[in-house]
């Protein structure tokens, strides 16, 4: 099933006790678009995304994904979403191969052993396949923690801050990966504190700040809210970087 | 829904199940405090002890094999918590699957590590001179208490497994069980005991299931006491079950990201 956007998000709050995380949040994902959501620490990102993905309950607000509503019809939008947490999630026990063909046979796909090596293959992976996760490196079982994710197609995926605590090497794989994705029709939502993260990959970007929506837009976009350049003995181009500390102000920065 | 509950359920036991044969030490150091507890009080107390009669390994086993099952759930209260603490819990989670199999594949899992160690501490016992002439169906009867009490423990360890917030919190609930056999006729008759102790030995569930697991090895009938021991069983196992679902669902909605 495919719907014009992959992802909507409406008036959504949420609060831990008297903690007001998300504040009516807005957000609307075109199919078939890497949308990165940006912000700081604490800003809601990842609450945003376990709601997303049926982990949490909002406290209000409406959230579709794939046309589900995640409130009336959670194992539909189950079946529509796959979730890449903060941490590689890879059963450390198993061998790569061991945790692929598990995913496969939870989503009863017919072929576990073929989807697994098939991925092993497009990840890189196939030498380590037999090995256990344990012994990966933190850039393999990133690897691997995002070909789980892929196990069965998903329409949308969700990549929680996906390069958080990689090298710069590991992170340039999965940035490859993700443009990969996007390439074959996925629509990929993706969090990140990293504003080059944001700005190498996605094709729209939202900052969310307080619990709020305050952008959203292309880069482009994004860069004529900026006060327009002084003439300087150079010109500079505002970066990414420039552009959110502007508009969240300089007191996130300096938390 | 069911099929799916099942098909679920067995492909996660599989992978639990992989755990424990990949880590076998886990089932050694289960069994290394009750037998260790075997040894030190056939050997060393037990000449002391007055049992009025028969050999005092006999006596003994079946509250060892109790105190067995309280030092094995601990694991299950572990690989939980790992599960959990690893992300792998929460990508289970937002999967299209049953969400309890995770729970069940940990529980079920629960249940053959500890019939392992139990059989492992039985086998030790019958070198160490346990003998008994059950039959078949009173050690089928036998083997039906432990997993009803294992069963009970088990889910009762899902709760810290599913809510601690570290490997300690885990592991330390389990202590007050493996003591709880030291205050009931697993070790020593409860007719010496003062009062107030004497009532609570007599009225917790360790002494009526140690009676009737005795009298099952002994070909002695069970009486009411063995109604008693399969009520408390069955009521412990329903009350955990509660409980531990009740937790699992509030952890699985409200619980705050890391």
């Amino acid at each position: 099933m495919t719907t014009a956007t992959a992802i909507e998000i409406a008036g959504l709050t949420k609060s831990y006790g008297d903690h007001a995380v998300l504040r009516g949040m807005d957000l609307s994902v075109p199919t078939g678009t890497i949308y990165a959501l940006l912000g700081s620490n604490g800003a809601g990102k990842t609450t945003a995304v376990r709601i997303l993905s049926t982990l949490l309950e909002a406290d209000g607000g409406s959230v579709t994904v794939a046309g589900h509503d995640v409130a009336t019809e959670p194992a539909k939008v189950r079946e529509s979403i796959s979730l890449t947490g903060q941490f590689a999630a890879v059963d450390e026990v198993l061998t790569g191969r061991e945790n692929l063909v598990l995913v496969a046979e939870l989503r009863r796909l017919n072929d576990p052993g073929g989807v697994a090596d098939g991925l092993l293959a497009r990840f890189a992976l196939t030498d380590a396949g037999g090995r256990r996760a344990a012994t990966y490196s933190g850039g393999m079982r990133r690897r691997l923690d995002i070909a789980m994710s892929l196990v069965g197609t998903p329409p949308v995926l969700v990549l929680d801050e996906p390069t958080t605590g990689l090298d710069p090497q590991s992170r340039l794989e999965v940035w490859k990966i993700v443009k990969e994705l996007a390439g074959q029709g996925t629509t990929v939502l993706l969090t990140t504190q990293h504003l080059e993260e944001a700005e190498q990959l996605a094709d729209r970007i939202a900052i969310l700040h307080e619990g709020r929506i305050i952008a959203e837009g292309s880069l482009a976009a994004l860069r004529q809210l900026f006060p327009p350049a002084e003439v300087e003995y150079v010109e500079k181009q505002p970066t990414l970087e420039d552009i959110f500390l502007a508009i969240v102000g300089h007191d996130a920065a300096q938390r | 829904m069911t099929t799916y509950f099942l098909h679920d359920s067995t492909v996660l036991l599989k992978r639990s199940l992989r755990h424990v044969l990949r880590s076998p030490d886990t089932i050694i150091t289960t069994v290394v405090t009750p037998i260790a507890m075997m040894l030190l009080f056939v050997y060393v107390f037990g000449s002391a002890i007055q049992i009025g009669g028969g050999s005092y390994v006999n006596y003994l086993l079946p509250g060892i094999l109790l105190v067995t099952v309280a030092s094995g759930i601990a694991y299950t209260a572990f690989r939980l918590f790992t599960d959990v603490s690893g992300g792998i819990f929460e990508r289970l989670q937002s999967m299209p699957i049953t969400r309890s199999a995770v729970l069940w594949s940990h529980v079920l899992t629960s249940v053959v590590a500890n019939v392992t160690s139990l059989a492992l501490v039985v086998l030790v016992a019958l070198a160490m001179g346990f003998r008994s002439g059950a039959g078949v169906l009173a050690w089928l009867a036998v083997l039906g208490i432990l997993v009803l009490f294992t069963l009970a423990l088990t889910w009762l360890a899902v709760i810290p497994g599913l809510t601690a917030k570290s490997v300690d919190g885990v592991s330390g609930f389990s202590y007050p069980l493996i003591f709880l056999p030291f205050i009931s006729s697993a070790f020593v008759p409860t007719d010496g005991m003062p009062g107030p102790v004497r009532w609570f030995a007599e009225h917790q569930p360790v002494t009526s299931i140690v009676d009737t697991l005795r009298n099952l090895f002994a070909e002695q009938p069970v009486g009411t006491e063995g109604w008693v021991a399969l009520a408390w069983c069955g009521g412990l196992v329903l009350l955990a079950h509660g409980l531990a679902m009740r937790t699992f669902r509030s952890v699985t909605r409200n619980r705050a990201p890391h």
